[in-house]
């Protein structure tokens, strides 16, 4: 599954990648990658989470799992790590396209390294709201579209917010995390302008858009943990 | 080692498990029997952490196991019913797997991994994808990851469900041998198979203990008569039979039509009888020296206690037995 799954994101984003730099006068950058990984995360994100803890669930190693002296928060990170990994094991893959860049041209590091910094960070939120998807139900594909539906809720909040005003629209402005569907739009590359992964793709490594990344993780991990400890009070 | 007290658990309105207490202490076996939806297997999950109890004191090895789950979850070693496996890792790294989560260290792991592989008899398949085993040696793959860490207690539920004949008997072997180092908790509704390997018996029906006892004293309790199985020589049926109506205390005497009695007599050339008679009269010995007396040949007599079966049956369908005191 995961050679499958590392496949596919090597070659869509191979694609956007490619649509990116093949015009005259592209610029040597890795930003249309940057682009559709971005977008293609939030449909990898829940495959590659979906069965974590739905399988448990429905194999009964649960039950196995939770009656070992192990405590729930290690079952939970312990299956985060494993997902970022897998995640990281394929942006490193992935630069083989900026190995491309380096070959052709003359790109400027400093976007590239935010860049992947910035990938990172998104792939931990988005995998961490597909873990807490998959500890919902047994049934992995409950873990599927709670995940993909929170996922695409919070790319899409910058639209709502335009019919708000005040805190409100500030608020909800600033929980997009990051993907946008304009992807074929060649000025912003499908990178939400209002989102937190905007100035990753630039260049700027903003404590604030780490900040939002790492808090979305942290909190969609309690929130696993809990599911799982809820079973101690029922 | 197990100690429960006043536990009750309930399932929303549906009480699952009602105001049940026992303990199981050091180096017992006890075999946990009742019908389908008893409350055998949420009563092991209370025990093992899994579930918690509504209400009630449940402690393994000592510690509490909801305010002291960790504690007390090292000290078990749990089977459940559906003997879940990864089913795509080898026997050898599941087991592996199952030792780290324990808490085991590398050198314990190597050190247990073989002694366990070789007591569940493993050894061929030890590299084998566990999805390609058979149910009998999944089940086995299970009991060795309840065994590998060398746990006080062992929970098992159902062990030998859905296994092959053959298997089952060196499962049922297998259980043994673990009790003598082990203190056993096991549930099933297999009578022969519990009567087999447990002297205590904890029978439960619809949420309630409704005996907890040793399976011979627990017939003996139960026997509203005590039933004696015999082989005369040289007799007429019909003396006989007038012959031991008339000592007292007895209740009835007839031949013995079981197939297997009837062949023996083939054999051997004796008559069969069974008789009834009133418990705790000594009985046996009244009719050994009428027969004696009569002149007649005894070539067999043996107490015939109620099976498990039926136990089993007059505890859980018989609505008015309560508790056997």
């Amino acid at each position: 599954m995961a050679y499958v799954v590392a496949t596919a994101f090597v070659a869509v984003t191979g694609f956007f990648f490619v649509a990116s730099v093949s015009n005259a006068f592209a610029e040597a950058t890795i930003r249309g990658f940057l682009a559709g990984a971005v977008f293609f995360l939030i449909l990898m994100a829940p495959a590659i989470t979906m069965r974590l803890l739905a399988e448990e669930q429905k194999l009964g190693t649960l039950e196995l799992l939770l009656t070992s002296p192990v405590k729930e928060f290690e079952v939970v990170f312990g299956k985060f790590l494993a997902a970022l990994f897998m995640v990281f094991i394929m942006l490193l893959l992935s630069l083989y396209f900026v190995l491309i860049l380096f070959i052709y041209g003359d790109p400027d590091i400093g976007p590239i390294l935010s860049g992947y910094l910035g990938l990172l960070l998104y792939a931990s939120a988005t995998l961490s709201i597909g873990l807490f998807a998959s500890s919902l139900s047994a049934n992995q594909i409950v873990g599927l579209m709670v995940g993909a539906g929170i996922l695409t809720a919070l790319s899409v909040i910058d639209f709502v917010s335009g019919r708000f005003t005040g805190n409100i629209a500030v608020i909800l402005d600033n929980l997009q995390l990051g993907a946008s569907f304009s992807v074929f739009d060649s000025d912003s590359f499908g990178v939400a302008e209002s989102g937190h992964f905007a100035d990753f793709a630039r260049g700027i490594i903003s404590i604030y858009d780490i900040f939002y990344y790492i808090s979305i993780s942290i909190l969609f991990i309690i929130l696993t943990v809990l599911i799982l400890e809820s079973r101690r009070w029922r | 080692m197990i100690s429960i007290e006043h536990m009750s658990k309930n399932f929303g309105p549906y009480p699952a498990v009602i105001d049940v207490s026992f303990e199981v202490l050091k180096g017992e076996i006890v075999g946990f029997l009742g019908p389908n939806g008893a409350g055998k297997t949420t009563t092991m999950r209370i025990v093992t952490g899994y579930t918690p109890p509504s209400e009630g004191k449940v402690t393994v090895g000592g510690y509490d196991v909801i305010t002291n789950s960790l504690d007390a979850r090292k000290h078990i070693g749990y089977l459940p019913e559906s003997v879940p496996l990864y089913l795509d890792m080898s026997v050898k790294d599941y087991l592996t797997y199952m030792g780290q989560i324990r808490g085991m260290n590398r050198k314990w792991i190597n050190k247990r991994l073989p002694e366990v592989i070789d007591v569940v008899k493993l050894g061929d398949y030890k590299n084998t994808l566990i999805g390609r085993l058979s149910k009998g040696y999944r089940q086995r793959t299970g009991i060795a990851q309840a065994i590998l860490h060398e746990p006080d207690v062992l929970i098992m539920d159902e062990p030998t469900i859905g296994i092959d004949p053959i298997q089952v008997v060196e499962t049922r072997e297998l259980i043994s041998e673990l009790g003598k180092e082990h203190t056993m908790f096991l549930s099933s509704h297999i009578l022969p198979e519990v009567s087999a390997i447990c002297p205590r018996v904890l029978v439960i029906n619809d949420g309630r203990i409704v005996a907890d006892d040793n399976p011979d004293k627990l017939s003996e309790k139960l026997q509203h008569a005590e039933r004696v199985e015999i082989s005369i020589r040289n007799a007429d049926n019909n003396e006989f039979i007038t012959a031991i109506r008339q000592l007292d205390g007895v209740i009835d005497v007839r031949t013995d039509q079981r197939a297997q009695s009837l062949q023996r007599a083939e054999r051997e050339g004796v008559t069969p009888f069974i008789i009834d008679a009133k418990p705790n009269l000594g009985i046996s010995e009244t009719i050994a020296e009428t027969i004696v007396k009569k002149g007649w040949g005894l070539s067999n007599l043996t107490p015939l206690p109620m099976t498990l079966e039926e136990i089993f049956l007059e505890l859980t369908t018989d609505e008015s037995v309560g508790n056997i005191d």
